[in-house]
């Protein structure tokens, strides 16, 4: 029995919600190894080669990795698949895209976002928004699973000293073609991986808001940004910082939810966190059914003054 | 050209489920059902573009129990012109749906097919993927624009970070997310006009699709409660709590 953790990483280093796949493929029992699928990702190889835990890390380099695509990232892990009992993705945007294009050329399912593994071949993952845990028994004799992060710690980073192999890359035709991407950049932790998460909601009212309110606290305390959905469709925060059911799953040791009222979609996104703080006007608001310290104040006179007392 | 959209029939996302206290699932019965908000939004986005003349025909698809049906009639009242569905009464898992649209695909050899994202009762994520692996078509998930342009999709995606812009060969898969579309209200008149529109029905085995389950629920609990805290009377009250009892700043 032997696992396969598909690394997500930037050719030079290591994504960390890899290194919560790692945990959960040991939790598999058997070896683990990671496939670095890349362009001139030898860096990232050697990264993942230091992962505690990992038993041997393949690299296969080639242009067509450049972009992760599906079509030709699914080819490569298909290459090597036969050998393995389990395949694990991070359920990252990345992930999810990937995984079940294997789980359906190897003609078995695929177990969802798993939080726990009880079995090698008993997982559990959470349904209808959360609301429900579903003890999954997967019968086929390959495993395909994502890894909702939040559910594992993450793998020592370092430690390991795993054999980097060299592995040919596969070919996929090319169906689909990068055009281009805008990638904000910024330099806060990025959001599943963050420790303080500051997310703002509806009540912010506008994007100039959101950004003059929210941003100082976030500074101040080193924390990464997020929003509720409806802040995201009324266009006050980009989308990648959407938290909730269909957005991102975090779970940081504090986070602070400012003009957030609470919906369930949103509650699935960050219910599991260290530390919930609510800053709602709305004493009725459901988010302080969750919060472990509500405010019941305005928002842009309460955060104002958290920053300054910070 | 033929767009395909799959369309589900889940419980209605305002509905709070509860486990059932042998925990053998949820309790669905007399809960109000709806279609999977994502799948609206794929409606919406292949009714737009037959508007705008990209599309010839809007073909909605549902896989489950006969009551589906009001599920395809709804999207055509957004616009669909006929529907199909696969009636079954088994439990449909992702892989037996990707299977049971394939075989439709082969039979009315759409140029897009598109699916909501993820489904809200189940939350895989996995149906429109499984699909392009199995008909070999690329795909776009996620998907927050489509354009047509020289007989290529160019579809922007919400991925890690932002967003990202692919072109596909035709036939290809596209999933939608949540910034694609707002989806429009049925109007009564269409709801009317949405009864005569043509409805087919298979069974799986028509469609010669093993539809067996691979994955066994043995169980399904209710999660961790996270009880509700405290309420404090002000900033300086919130900053020595977080600082003295929580300590995480």
């Amino acid at each position: 029995m032997t696992s396969l953790v598909i690394a997500e990483h930037d050719n030079h280093s290591i994504k960390p919600a890899t290194l919560n796949t790692v945990t959960a493929a040991l939790a598999c029992g058997g070896e683990v190894h990671v496939l670095v699928a890349g362009q001139n990702a030898a860096a990232a190889a050697q990264a993942a080669a230091q992962i505690a835990g990992v038993a041997k890390v393949l690299h296969a380099d080639a242009d067509g990795f450049a972009h992760g695509l599906a079509e030709q990232m699914a080819a490569q892990v298909l290459a090597l698949a036969a050998h393995y009992s389990h395949i694990l993705f991070a359920a990252t945007a990345s992930g999810k895209n990937i995984a079940p294009r294997v789980a359906a050329k190897l003609d078995v399912a695929q177990v969802s976002d798993i939080t726990k593994v009880d079995a090698p071949d008993t997982f559990e993952r959470p349904i209808y928004a959360g609301n429900a845990i579903a003890t999954v028994q997967a019968t086929d004799a390959i495993k395909v699973i994502t890894v909702r992060t939040t559910g594992f710690d993450a793998a020592a980073a370092s430690g390991g000293s795993a054999a980097v192999e060299s592995v040919s890359p596969a070919n996929a035709a090319a169906q689909s073609q990068f055009v281009g991407s805008e990638i904000a950049k910024n330099d806060r932790p990025e959001l599943t991986a963050a420790k303080v998460i500051v997310s703002g909601g509806r009540a912010l009212g506008s994007a100039e808001k959101f950004k003059e309110v929210i941003t100082p606290l976030a500074d101040k305390l080193g924390a990464a940004l997020g929003a509720s959905r409806a802040a995201v469709d009324a266009g006050y925060a980009p989308n990648d910082w959407q938290v909730g059911q269909t957005g991102k799953i975090v779970a940081p040791q504090l986070y602070v939810a400012c003009g957030i009222s609470g919906a369930i979609q949103h509650l699935a996104g960050m219910k599991d966190s260290k530390v919930i703080v609510a800053i709602n006007k709305d004493p009725e608001a459901p988010i302080f059914s969750v919060a472990d310290y509500g405010l019941e104040a305005d928002l842009f006179v309460a955060v104002p003054e958290l920053v300054a007392a910070l | 050209m033929k767009a395909l959209v799959a369309v589900k029939r889940v419980v209605d996302y305002n509905v709070k489920v509860r486990v059932k206290s042998d925990q053998t699932g949820v309790d669905i019965a007399n809960v109000k059902m709806s279609m999977n908000p994502f799948d609206e939004i794929a409606v919406e986005e292949a009714v737009r573009m037959k508007e705008k003349g990209i599309l010839s025909e809007v073909i909605v698809v549902s896989c489950g129990v006969t009551q589906c049906q009001e599920t395809l009639r709804t999207a055509m009242a957004i616009g669909a012109d006929r529907g199909i569905l696969v009636e079954t009464t088994e439990e449909l898992q992702p892989l037996a749906v990707a299977k049971l649209l394939k075989a439709l695909a082969d039979k009315e050899q759409p140029g897009l097919v598109i699916l909501g994202k993820q489904a809200i009762d189940d939350d895989c994520n996995q149906t429109g993927q499984m699909l392009a692996a199995l008909a070999d078509w690329p795909q776009a998930t996620f998907a927050s624009k489509v354009e047509m342009a020289d007989g290529h999709a160019l579809i922007t995606r919400e991925v890690d970070g932002g967003l990202e812009t692919l072109k596909l060969s035709l036939p290809a898969v596209v999933t939608t997310d949540l910034r694609l579309n707002e989806p429009r209200y049925v109007t009564l008149p269409n709801i009317m006009k949405a009864k005569k529109k043509q409805l087919d029905i298979f069974k799986p085995e028509d469609l010669g699709v093993d539809i067996q389950p691979r994955i066994k629920t043995l169980k399904v609990s209710e999660p961790p409660k996270r009880s509700a805290g405290i309420k404090v009377a002000d900033v300086a009250a919130l900053v020595d709590k977080l600082k003295n009892e929580a300590k995480v700043i």
